[in-house]
């Protein structure tokens, strides 16, 4: 059971943004981090795999091929979290999520609503149910679409740079909760990322891109983050001096450690 | 850190307070615009009691002869009129401004009301001579045909790639230009006679209203409104931007072209019988949306309800500004109802639009 995506490209008129993708896999109860420069094809990627974005290629889960399902069923398994979230609807945020959780399930009425308040409850979102969106500051806005993708309970998540504007305490909350819910869930995320400590810290499996929308290197983190290659993609041509002289073999995950956040990397 | 909480009621019930509190708003709101049709019944040249217009109203045939024919053949129908016409104007604002995701989307900034009235007229000038038996149906169908016309273009615009809704936007203002200026080109040609009918039925009157009419408007209430229900949650969906909307499930431009096409025919029929009224579709919603928010649960019955609401009350006006003169409604909106629009926008801190 995996999310598989092979041959997959996608064209804007004239110009390649993903040029023949393949290879990737994305295993349930883990985190999957996408990586790499700006402009490399990662939302592409990400808007192609929930159906977003028009694309060709095969792209499947459990080896269901996911272009024969509609716009609705493939919403209903895949959410995808855009990056910007500007919305300044006049709701509040119980609503906004609420509304994320009836646009696929057309259940329980009651079952719904408590849905709504745990994840408000787990993301300490609970205090500001009753705000409009538009009074919410930008680490608040990205929490609730963290809400609104999660309260749908999809197969597959993809969020893209969903920590973004949010502080660290926060990041780490987020990141470590959605490693708890891949976990218990036994659900597939994939996340965009582009702090690679954070990505290396949290995440199983990598998949980094570079320029011309093509796959540079799959595999863990320890695999795919091997300073040449980070050179190379990320294009760093300036010297970069070391505080101890000697570079750490794994830069980003040393990082982390000189930042004192020590805790689940035993878990990995 | 786990994925289990402890459970309490408290968003849940507050939630729930809310949801009350947007129904009470809404009572509310429906028992006043009834308060209002009955005074709009009771006003007018002759002076009736309140007691005697209601008798009239309920049980016709108990009532002095002379007031239940006024009630029933003059007033009812221009009171009614006027409570349909608002709640299709205010629909078709209140769904435009969602779908094209703009506060100062309405029936007549996009150009709808401008290509009915083009329609329409081609009927008074051109038509009216040739069908006279059907000319009613005529300028309805003409004005129909025309606002579908205009919302086809706007839709086709928003679907070449990397247009933005705001682009629709300037589209139906450039549409409102260019049927403003063919009207002018009709009014221009017409007999004199048919230029009156014109130039009074622009400035928007409810004085024509007969129950044939509010059948026609009724009709293309309870053939779109149901539509919008369904859509509910997809519409409210919409106004998180449309890539989310599209991440939800939303096909965005089937929903669009859908809710585009009902919104034209309620203001096309609108602007077919009672002429061009500005003011309502866009003041309707920001009320209902200050009111209740954009859940369209009830945001989209609140904003039919206070159309109806102004629409009656911009009846009631029209009728005691100056007493003894009907004004045309179209007039009164425009003076009465655009500096309360401005003193609403000031007022409101909230916003809304990203």
């Amino acid at each position: 059971m995996s999310l598989k995506i092979e041959s997959l490209s996608v064209h804007f008129g004239r110009t390649r943004i993903l040029n023949d993708v393949s290879g990737l896999e994305a295993r349930p109860g883990e985190l999957t981090a996408l990586i790499g420069p700006n402009g490399a094809g990662k939302s592409t990627l990400l808007k192609s795999i929930a159906g977003i974005e028009r694309s060709t290629g095969h792209i499947s889960l459990d080896d269901t091929a996911l272009d024969t399902l509609d716009i609705a069923q493939r919403a209903g398994q895949i959410y995808y979290l855009p990056q910007d979230i500007t919305s300044r609807a006049a709701l509040s945020v119980f609503e906004a999520v609420l509304l994320a959780r009836r646009t696929t399930h057309k259940t329980d009425r009651r079952q719904d609503l408590k849905r709504v308040q745990h994840t408000l409850q787990t993301l300490e979102l609970e205090q500001y149910a009753e705000r409009d969106l538009g009074q919410l500051s930008g680490g608040q806005r990205q929490r609730v679409a963290i809400a609104q993708a999660v309260v749908r309970e999809p197969r597959v998540l993809m969020l893209d740079e969903p920590t973004s504007a949010l502080d660290l305490h926060h990041q780490l909350q987020v990141l470590e909760w959605l490693v708890a819910l891949a976990r218990e869930q036994q659900m597939i995320i994939v996340i965009a990322i582009h702090d690679l400590s954070l990505a290396a810290r949290f995440s199983r499996h990598m998949w980094l891109m570079g320029a011309g929308g093509k796959v540079c290197a799959v595999g863990a983190p320890e695999q795919v983050l091997t300073e040449e290659r980070l050179r190379e993609v990320y294009a760093i041509r300036a010297h970069v001096e070391w505080p101890e002289g000697e570079p750490p073999r794994v830069t980003p995950l040393a990082a982390t450690r000189q930042l004192g956040m020590q805790g689940r990397e035993q878990d990995f | 850190m786990t994925v289990t909480a402890p459970t309490t009621d408290t968003s849940i019930d507050k939630y729930l307070q809310r949801r009350r509190r947007h129904y009470w708003l809404l009572a509310i709101t429906a028992v006043l615009t009834l308060c209002s049709l009955i005074v709009d019944v009771a006003t007018g040249p002759g002076q009736y009691g309140l007691g005697d217009i209601v008798r009239a109203i309920v049980s016709p045939d108990d009532a002095p002869r002379a007031i239940a024919v006024i009630v029933w053949e003059i007033r009812l129908p221009v009171a009614l009129m006027a409570i349909m016409v608002g709640m299709s104007l205010a629909s078709a604002g209140a769904e435009m401004q969602t779908i094209l995701n703009n506060p100062l989307a309405d029936p007549f900034t996009l150009g709808i009301s401008a290509a009915a009235s083009f329609g329409a007229a081609l009927a008074i000038v051109l038509g009216v001579s040739l069908f006279p038996a059907a000319s009613e149906l005529l300028t309805t169908l003409n004005a129909f045909v025309m606002a579908m016309v205009a919302s086809l273009l706007i839709w086709l615009v928003s679907r070449l790639r990397g247009v933005s809704v705001q682009t629709m936007v300037l589209m139906g203002i450039a549409l409102m230009f260019f049927f403003n200026a063919t009207l002018g080109i009709l009014q221009y040609v017409a007999s004199a006679e048919s230029l009156q009918q014109l130039v009074f039925w622009s400035l928007g009157s409810l004085s024509r209203a007969s129950w044939s009419k509010i059948g026609i408007v009724t009709a293309a209430l309870v053939v779109t409104l149901p539509i919008f229900f369904f859509a509910g949650w997809r519409l409210t969906a919409l106004r998180m931007g449309d890539l989310q909307a599209r991440a939800l499930g939303v096909n965005v431009g089937r929903l669009r072209l859908t809710v585009l096409l009902c919104s034209s025919l309620l203001a096309a029929t609108a602007v077919a019988f009672v002429g061009i009224i500005g003011f309502i579709g866009l003041v309707g919603p920001h009320i209902a949306r200050m009111l209740v928010g954009e859940d369209q649960r009830v945001f989209l019955p609140m904003s039919a309800l206070t159309g109806a609401l102004l629409m009656s009350l911009t009846s009631i006006v029209s009728k005691t500004l100056i007493p003894g003169v009907l004004l045309p409604v179209g007039i009164i909106t425009a003076l009465i109802g655009l500096p309360f629009f401005v003193s609403l926008i000031l007022k409101s801190r909230r916003e809304v639009w990203g």
